[in-house]
């Protein structure tokens, strides 16, 4: 019998899962040698998983109760500004968390716009240290995110409903009723099961906020057990809760996260005539803008004077930043496009969810468990940046592909026949068909992949000796040294860096599109 | 040894997909023009598709020129094929896309850059060779791809309605020119159609497709003078 003919041999694709596969088998080796029966949990540890789950709910929580009405805003009401506000609400997600954490720190810290505006009323201070700060950088980093994924929903209503509700004279609460509801409760537990997800392997935020038993992460502790005390035997229990922690909800969240499209931010407001008062809206538009809006400001103003204070290890750590991207964004396309390849003509949907190893395995538990693989043999300093490099692009896996899959199957319907016919294959196939087809989607993926890694604090602080920096980490140790403006001055850089990579790729990738 | 002059020919092929199921055994003469006709959902699409090496086929046996074909890669079953959409990649030139025919790659040598312009001089599309898809009419689309299936060069030519989006006039007018083409090149064409007036217009045989089988072909005067029950009901006649 006849095997249905494919335009792409699979086994590429198959053998990149394979790999991610192995990767994340081998540092489940490594952690394992080092459990013993005797490593128990404590409640240290337990404090930990408590901690974890219970921020990561509160920051997906309260991310959706502001999007929701941010996102009705910005979906009926255009203001001056509406459209760089919609791209805005992109930034958060490439932004350096580092640099985010400065940002918020610039409004909310000790010596903040909040805290001085609160003397000044002499009102007492507020700390952002604790709980409540990780949760507030969380919201900070994904309520744009989750309005973005709603306005998406909203933008898909056809402008005919809306006619129908204005010939008809509905009450606004009439119009939640028919046609605003449906389409939340379809967005919203998608979004919410996204951010909950992301937040579970919160380590950046954790480390610089949080702490302490009543604000330490899976990840924090995993870091702590293995640089303050290196007790690998702990990092190990602890990796292994991260896993089954992560991998439970991920499980769960994946029937119903969204998929990541191109076109976010379609600035189009429909008209409608069953807007109440405008002031709700406006409300709610200024409160996120300004939210979104000062952290970045302060980040741009404090930076152009910290320029003048960066010392020369910024400079070296930039360029190991920059390497590091390029290899991961190459990692990431050898991995994702094979990969995007194979699900796109494979029969059986769930294959989706190995690219979720990425999310599920921490970059923690991966270098945890790596670190303990090579450390017998060889120094895992040596290993810092190419052991963060490929995490890195581990960890946008699941994004880029979710990117590339889409097109990928549009392009297998309507050329595939067309392919075969000629006998386009290997090499030549995507030289001449897929590449240029999906320019626009490789572009936005890899300059995703490439902000990411520019802007990741995660696995390089484990493996780092202190010659070795990426630019995060760089500006983490001046921020540790107090060397605010040094770190000011960094902030600038990294942040450049992030946007700049992202935008070389991106417009690479808009560039001639394939008509 | 070659069977007589058969070019392709068809044994107890079998489809199945899901609740439907195609039966075909046939075999059709080198040189011929036949004209596939039947009810929409019947499995004409199916049935070339299943030629074509498209879909699978649960069994059966598909020899082309003589050769078995059946577990052969579309490329090499010694059949071209035109689809109802999807005939030229938007992306690239018509020239590059009437090239792909001759060498699945961009860079062509200078004897078949020749060969592709002569093609497209073929279909009255010499100065249109550096347009792409979207600069041009669906009229000239449909001869790129003609253009393409002509350096192709294969001895069968499978045509599911590639023509179907344009007008009566362009329709017959593309028809008539795919006769032409085929003609000259000495190959075979097996065609989808609807209507019974291109039937009689550009082809010599008809295979009648209905309740799961496809008949053997037999001359389209004959059959039209005196269609059987089930053609005359899908005929309105």
């Amino acid at each position: 019998m006849a095997r249905r003919a494919q335009p792409v041999s699979p086994w590429v694709g198959i053998i990149a899962a394979g790999f991610i596969v192995a990767v994340v088998i081998a540092a489940f080796v490594g952690i394992s040698q080092r459990i013993e029966s005797t490593t128990g949990l404590r409640a240290a540890e337990w404090q930990a998983v408590r901690f974890t789950v219970w921020q990561a709910f509160l920051s997906a929580l309260i991310s959706m109760l502001l999007a929701v009405p941010v996102a009705r805003a910005l979906a009926r009401r255009r203001v001056p500004g509406h459209t760089l506000l919609v791209t805005l609400l992109g930034a958060p997600f490439i932004l350096p968390v580092i640099v985010a954490v400065l940002g918020l720190l610039a409004i909310f810290g000790r010596n903040g716009w909040l805290n001085t505006g609160l003397d000044l009323l002499g009102l007492p201070d507020v700390s952002i240290y604790g709980a409540h700060g990780v949760v507030l950088a969380h919201v900070f980093f994904n309520m744009p995110l989750a309005t973005r994924l709603i306005l998406q929903g909203w933008q898909s209503v056809p402008s005919e409903q809306f006619r129908m509700v204005g010939q008809l004279g509905l009450s606004p609460r009439m119009v939640f009723r028919i046609i605003e509801w449906p389409i939340l409760r379809q967005v919203v537990p998608g979004a919410f099961a996204l951010i909950f997800v992301i937040c579970l392997t919160s380590f950046a935020v954790a480390l610089t906020l949080g702490g302490g038993p009543r604000a330490t992460t899976i990840e924090l502790a995993i870091y702590q057990a293995f640089k303050f005390d290196f007790d690998l035997g702990r990092a190990a229990v602890l990796s292994l809760l991260q896993l089954a922690v992560a991998g439970a909800a991920a499980v769960l969240a994946l029937w119903i996260l969204p998929p990541i499209a191109l076109q976010t931010g379609r600035d189009r407001v429909v008209r409608r005539w069953d807007v109440p008062s405008p002031w709700g809206d406006t409300f709610w538009i200024t409160l996120a803008a300004g939210f979104l809006l000062l952290p970045l400001l302060s980040i741009a103003l404090s930076g152009l004077v910290g320029l003048f204070y960066m010392p020369l290890s910024v400079l070296t750590a930039t360029w190991t930043t920059i390497w590091v991207a390029c290899v991961s964004t190459a990692v990431l396309l050898v991995l994702a496009l094979p990969m995007a390849a194979w699900l796109a003509q494979a029969k059986w949907g769930g294959a989706e969810a190995l690219t979720l190893l990425g999310l599920v395995a921490s970059p923690l538990m991966i270098g945890t468990g790596w670190f303990i693989l090579i450390y017998p043999y060889v120094s895992p300093t040596a290993f810092a940046l190419p052991v963060t490099a490929l995490i890195n692009a581990m960890m946008a896996l699941p994004f880029a592909v979710r990117i590339l899959l889409p097109p990928m199957r549009q392009v297998f319907t309507d050329y595939g026949r067309l392919t075969m016919g000629v006998g386009l294959r290997g090499v030549m196939l995507w030289r001449i068909v897929l590449a240029p087809r999906l320019r626009p989607q490789i572009g936005f993926a890899a300059g995703l992949t490439a902000a990411l890694s520019v802007g990741d604090l995660g696995v390089v602080a484990l493996f780092a000796d202190p010659d070795v920096a990426t630019l995060p980490l760089q500006m983490y140790r001046l921020m540790g040294a107090y060397r605010t403006e040094a770190a000011s001055g960094a902030a600038l850089v990294l942040v450049t860096l992030a946007f700049g990579m992202f935008w070389i790729c991106d417009a690479w990738g808009r560039r001639h599109v394939a008509s | 040894m070659r069977g007589g002059d058969g070019m392709l020919r068809v044994e107890e092929l079998r489809i199945t997909q899901g609740d439907f199921a195609l039966s075909a055994a046939f075999e059709v003469l080198r040189g011929r023009r036949v004209a596939v006709i039947g009810p929409s959902g019947a499995g004409k699409s199916t049935l070339l598709n299943a030629l074509g090496g498209y879909i699978d086929i649960a069994a059966g046996r598909i020899e082309v020129d003589g050769q078995d074909v059946t577990n052969a890669p579309p490329d090499r079953r010694g059949i071209a094929m035109l689809f109802q959409d999807g005939n030229l990649f938007p992306h690239l030139t018509l020239a590059q896309n009437v090239g792909l025919g001759i060498r699945p790659a961009l860079r062509l040598s200078e004897a078949e850059t020749d060969r592709v312009m002569d093609a497209l001089g073929r279909v009255g599309l010499r100065d249109f060779a550096d347009r792409k898809p979207g600069d041009v009419s669906g009229g000239q689309q449909s001869r790129a791809a003609l253009a393409r299936v002509l350096v192709q060069a294969k001895p069968l030519l499978l045509l599911d309605e590639p023509f179907a989006a344009l007008g009566p006039a362009l329709r017959a007018e593309m028809l008539d020119l795919t006769s032409e083409v085929a003609r000259d090149a000495g190959a075979t064409v097996l065609m989808i159609t609807h209507a019974p007036e291109d039937a009689e217009r550009s082809a010599d045989d008809l295979i009648f497709v209905d309740g799961g089988r496809a008949e053997a072909p037999r001359p389209v005067a004959e059959v039209m003078a005196n269609p059987p029950e089930a053609l005359r009901a899908y005929l309105g006649r």
